[in-house]
């Protein structure tokens, strides 16, 4: 192996490192012209590695034009390399120039950077999507020499990720020789990023490097003193421990799985500060400058902690992290990985991680994930198919920047790993769908926004297209947002639009680590001012919890059903393993555990299915519209990460049909109509595909105006085309495990495999209680809705003794709420006679007018 | 599907939980917004949402004038997205919306989306319309009401949130105080705007009730200041021992 050429080795020296294995590796296959992959744990030195080959090759024959694109998910990460990157370049005094390039950067630095380009770009997916619409692009991208993606496990395999397959197809196509470095943290399955960063979709073409192992973390799982808790999800009965260990630590990052826990954690911590240790708190909802500002303050050591959610699983270096606090199980072996190497950038060194379970079903979590880790094993989807959606914007973004010829356009789309194996009427229907919506009723022909030419060229019929486009280029959709802003002061941040419109004025809830008590509506922002009385709610955001990876949860299972393994497990766990045994049975390893019995005037049954809560829920529909067929009368069900529970008036028997397989045929399309992640799915793949616009030009400021409801036009098209194309990538995606209908399927083949193991038992089983002491605080609707606007009401008027008034403490029923104690809040079923009493308003009418 | 009567001016109006309001002593259906031919209007803007909405709200509007059989029928504004609209009608929907008016007494409002009278469909065009206490516009007037007057209105597409079991439940809805009736919009592409949002609140600042729509059924709450007061029962009820 060769070492590296002056005045890099004496810079090496000159700073007491030798270059590691890795990075003579990466520059080897460079040498040979290979593309590769880079697997390594952070703080390996892995950025330089993929730059390492690009400022030797600068160093030895300087030249104009860009020489290297580097794409990163995260802007600022894109801004702190280019930081780094510019100290070796001006100390061995190197011939190249390192620009950034993101939605931050002045229009007069973009048109400067077009006409003359940087040897190094470092921009995000994004932006270099928005570079390929430019008519120069070919020019622009003629000489490039490498792309180095960064963080390639995090956008592989997202939305995002298909974006950029498109765009290195493209990149492929108009800079043929361009070689190409991936940079990831450690993954279970490196083949599938192989593919992804391969020019032609194969493994072979793209050499993998591992990167030598740093040191094992150090993992603790704490439990709080006294009791440990049935159920909950927040863990706010460890904080007077977690307060402990950042007193006691530098700097500890506490990490969080919601945003909602991450406000009520952030108050908990405070409530007990009485050392007024600087706390802060980041999450994805909170203002940009706020953001900004905390992580300033941390990377400047002026924080002693940071609460956290997902919105620092990646970003830049701190260096100086301590500790890393995961509250709440991980869900996920990779992810929980990725978080604890947030502690200590340096490889040599251990991370500090300490795990704080929420409740007795999370401890047995964090124990599979820990052994996970110490036998390095891990988490990783399988590739999904890449989207349709993106595949339009993508086709749309092809035709602004020059005509093409369907054919050449395929050929390049197909060699996009995700793009292998797309169908070629897929492909000529995403076109139509381009050119004229593709409804087969052909009636917005003169509104196409494509034609095609003598020779079969597509061009775009107008420039006003390429505006449009441009505007809304990119696959982030965010749920409708409401700011929030205090009565003659800024904006906090952004809660969901559902979440106010929950809220009366007087009510207090949990923001940006304050009290606000809700004021109004004025046209753009909720109003707030600080303070307020009564318990507070936290605002919940749709989708943000991370489902149970299927890895971690065979885990789970596997310790449950071998009593052998429970030596791991803290003794209070062990002895509520030990009553279910006695009391009921574990649930198997293969098969499925489905308990029944009464409890308050009600059935119950749960199963344990361990797929996580997406799919429980979707399960729960599933399950409970076959309930009604069977006559069960159920009431209602919730899901959690490990079981189903669901509740009817009648006693379950025969189980075993609700948990065969045909469920996912006719109940599956009703599920379909009126799911609400559908939905959310449908209204994600319209805004992606163009159908609704995020933005339209000339129009910025009025955008609640100019978009249309998604569910309006997911009605329509589903009455009256249900094979368009759109409709056909949202199933597509439904069945591919972006949402949950894959591991319904996973559940319903284990129990036809491995049977269903029916108990029926006189009393709660142990292992249910967690589930159950979630009732009432948990309820999912969907088809449901009618009935719970029933419910509502009839509620109300028991509630009130026909005052005609509002009941609004269901409104304070949400799953954001912490638990109230233990309390038993199992709901006295309805009273029959009083809820067929209808409001005076509402009385049956005639069937026809004046008859 | 159960429509619910409501007591305005000694008048017994009904509100049906398709979206449209009757009067039967007159004989007469009420429905706002029906917005035809919106998705035409995005198309032509570059958005080609589904081309089936003017089917799809002609089909529902057409069960509804089945169901009721009124004599007198009143459009109250924007029936047409844009002053286009009308013109964009393909000819199928076109000869559908005919046979739906054919034998009535149709009076067309003028609305803000379609200002002037659609053209080559009968029935007369005006910007308001009163039959003895009730007088129906397009957009409600703040201004206060002359005694005795009730009003029916549009314009706003009404939508409001019922809190439920783990979280709301939002639908479009009517919304009543005893002397203003808005009725939600019926156009399949219609969306809405919620009743606290100030442009209609300041309507009903005393407070009112909405009646969401449901599958087969209207669900109705109070709205605006009774709010507050059941707040104060819940206090006491949650502070007893």
């Amino acid at each position: 192996m060769r070492t590296l050429p002056e005045p890099f080795a004496a810079w090496f020296a000159g700073r007491g490192w030798a270059p590691r294995a890795h990075q003579l590796a990466l520059l080897e296959a460079a040498r040979r012209g290979e593309s590769a992959l880079l697997v390594a744990p952070t703080g390996g030195g892995k950025t330089l590695a993929g730059f390492l080959p690009s400022l030797i090759d600068l160093h030895e024959a300087p030249r104009d034009g860009l020489h290297t694109l580097y794409i990163s998910p995260l802007k600022a990460l894109a801004v702190d390399i280019a930081r780094n990157l510019t100290a070796p370049v001006e100390e061995m005094g190197l011939p190249i120039r390192i620009e950034t390039r993101t939605g931050d950067t002045p229009q007069n630095r973009r048109a400067r950077q077009r006409e003359n380009p940087p040897n190094f770009l470092l921009t995000t997916p994004e932006s270099l999507a928005l570079l390929l619409t430019l008519p120069d692009a070919g020019s622009f991208f003629g000489g490039l020499a490498a792309v180095v993606v960064d963080e390639i496990h995090a956008i592989a395999g997202t939305k995002r990720g298909d974006q950029l397959a498109l765009g290195l197809a493209r990149l492929g196509t108009l800079a043929p020789g361009a070689r190409r470095v991936g940079l990831s943290a450690t993954v279970a399955h490196p083949d599938p990023l192989r593919r992804y960063l391969s020019p032609t979709g194969g493994v072979q073409d793209v050499a993998l490097v591992v990167g030598e192992g740093g040191a094992e973390p150090r993992l603790d799982i704490l439990l709080p003193d006294g009791r440990l808790p049935w159920g909950g999800h927040m863990g706010l009965a460890s904080m007077p421990e977690v307060y402990r260990r950042i007193r006691e630590a530098g700097v500890t990052i506490v990490f969080v799985n919601t945003r909602a826990q991450s406000e009520l954690c952030f108050q908990a911590l405070w409530k007990m500060n009485d050392d007024n240790l600087p706390i802060g708190l980041h999450h994805g909802s909170l203002t940009v400058e706020q953001r900004r500002k905390v992580e300033a303050a941390m990377a400047a050591g002026r924080l002693r902690a940071v609460v956290a959610t997902a919105s620092l699983d990646l970003g830049i270096d701190w260096g100086a992290v301590d500790q890393v606090v995961q509250v709440g199980a991980p869900k996920g072996v990779a992810r929980l990985l990725q978080r604890i190497g947030r502690a200590n950038h340096r490889m040599d060194e251990a991370s500090e991680a300490v795990l704080v379970p929420a409740n007795r079903f999370e401890v047995i979590e964090c124990t599979a994930a820990r052994q996970a880790i110490a036998a390095h094993e891990l988490d990783g989807d399988p590739p999904r198919p890449g989207g349709l959606d993106v595949l339009a914007q993508h086709i749309l973004a092809c035709a602004v920047a020059g005509p093409f010829l369907p054919d050449d356009l395929y050929a390049e789309v197909t060699r996009a790993a995700p793009y292998a194996r797309l169908a070629r009427r897929d492909f000529d229907d995403a076109l139509r769908f381009v050119e004229d919506g593709g409804y087969a009723l052909q009636s917005y022909d003169r509104f196409r926004k494509l034609f095609r030419d003598a020779q079969g060229y597509v061009h775009v019929k107008t420039t006003a297209v390429a505006r449009q486009l441009r505007m809304n280029l990119g696959t982030i959709v965010e749920t409708p947002l409401m700011k929030v802003r205090l009565r003659g002061g800024g904006v906090l941040g952004e809660v969901e639009e559902w979440f106010v419109s929950t809220l009366t004025p007087g009510d207090c809830f949990i923001f940006a680590g304050q009290l606000l008590r809700f004021e109004g509506l004025d046209t753009t922002a909720c109003l707030v001012t600080r303070g307020g009385e009564g318990e507070p709610r936290v605002p919940a955001y749709a989708g943000s919890r991370m489902p149970l990876t299927t890895y971690l949860a065979a885990r789970v299972r596997a310790i449950l059903a071998d009593p052998k393994a429970w030596k791991a497990l803290p003794a209070p766990v062990q002895e509520w393993l030990r009553l279910q045994q006695k009391q009921s049975e574990l649930p198997p390893r293969d098969g499925l555990l489905v308990e029944t019995f009464p409890r308050g005037e009600k059935w119950f049954l749960v199963a344990y299915c361990f797929e996580g809560r997406l799919a429980h829920q979707s399960l729960g529909m599933l399950v409970t519209k076959r309930m009604e067929k069977l006559g069960m009368a159920p009431l209602g069900y919730l899901a959690t990460d490990y079981v189903l529970a669901a509740w009817c008036a009648f006693e379950p028997t025969g189980v075993e049909r609700l948990f065969e397989e045909d469920i996912l045929g006719e109940e599956l399309e009703e599920w379909m109509a009126e799911s609400s992640m559908l939905r959310r799915t449908f209204r994600n793949i319209a805004t992606i595909a163009g159908l609704i616009e995020k933005n339209h030009p000339g129009q910025e400021k009025s955008g609640r105006q100019m978009t249309m409801n998604a569910d309006l036009i997911y009605d329509v098209l589903r009455k009256h085309e249900p094979d368009h194309i759109l409709l056909r990538a949202t199933r597509q995606e439904a069945a591919a495990g972006l949402t949950d209908v894959a591991r319904i399927g996973l559940i319903l083949a284990r129990a036809k495999a491995g049977g269903i193991r029916h108990r029926a038992l006189d009393r709660v089983s142990p292992l249910a209680v967690p589930a159950l002491i979630e009732e009432g605080r948990e309820w999912v609707a969907g088809g449901a809705e009618d009935a719970l606007l029933a419910e509502a009401e009839a509620l109300v008027a028991d509630a009130t003794l026909g005052t005609d008034a509002f009941n609004e403490v269901l409104a304070n029923v949400t799953e954001a709420i912490p638990p109230r104690g233990d309390r038993d809040r199992v709901r006295r079923p309805r009273d029959r006679d009083r809820n067929r009493r209808y409001n005076r308003f509402v009385r049956t009418a005639p069937k026809n007018l004046g008859s | 599907m159960t429509a619910a009567p409501l007591h305005m001016a000694g008048q017994r109006l009904m509100l049906d939980p398709a979206g449209v309001c009757t009067w039967p002593a007159q004989k007469l259906l009420a429905v706002t917004d029906l917005h035809l031919e919106k998705g035409s209007h995005f198309a032509s803007r570059g958005q080609f949402v589904p081309p089936y909405d003017t089917r799809e709200t002609l089909d529902r509007l057409g069960a509804v004038i089945r169901k009721w059989n009124p004599q007198k029928l009143v459009l109250m504004g924007d029936s047409f997205h844009d002053r286009h609209g009308c013109a964009r009608l393909p000819p199928a929907d076109c000869a559908t919306l005919k046979r739906l008016l054919e034998g009535r007494e149709v009076t067309w409002l003028l609305g803000n989306h379609d200002p002037e009278p659609p053209e080559g469909l009968p029935g007369t065009a005006v910007t308001e319309l009163r039959i003895g206490a009730i007088l129906f516009r397009h957009e409600a007037d703040p201004a206060r009401l002359p005694l005795g007057v009730i009003e029916v209105s549009g314009h706003f597409h009404p939508k409001a949130t019922m809190p439920v079991r783990g979280g709301g439940v939002t639908r479009p809805c009517f919304l009543t105080d005893g002397r203003r009736l808005m009725l939600p919009a019926f156009g399949a592409f219609t969306g809405g705007l919620d009743i606290r949002d100030p442009a209609i609140a300041r309507l009903f600042h005393r407070g009112g009730r909405a009646f969401l729509i449901g599958q087969e059924r209207l669900y109705s709450f109070a709205t605006g200041p009774l709010r507050g007061a059941m707040r104060a029962m819940e206090a006491e009820a949650a502070s007893a021992p």
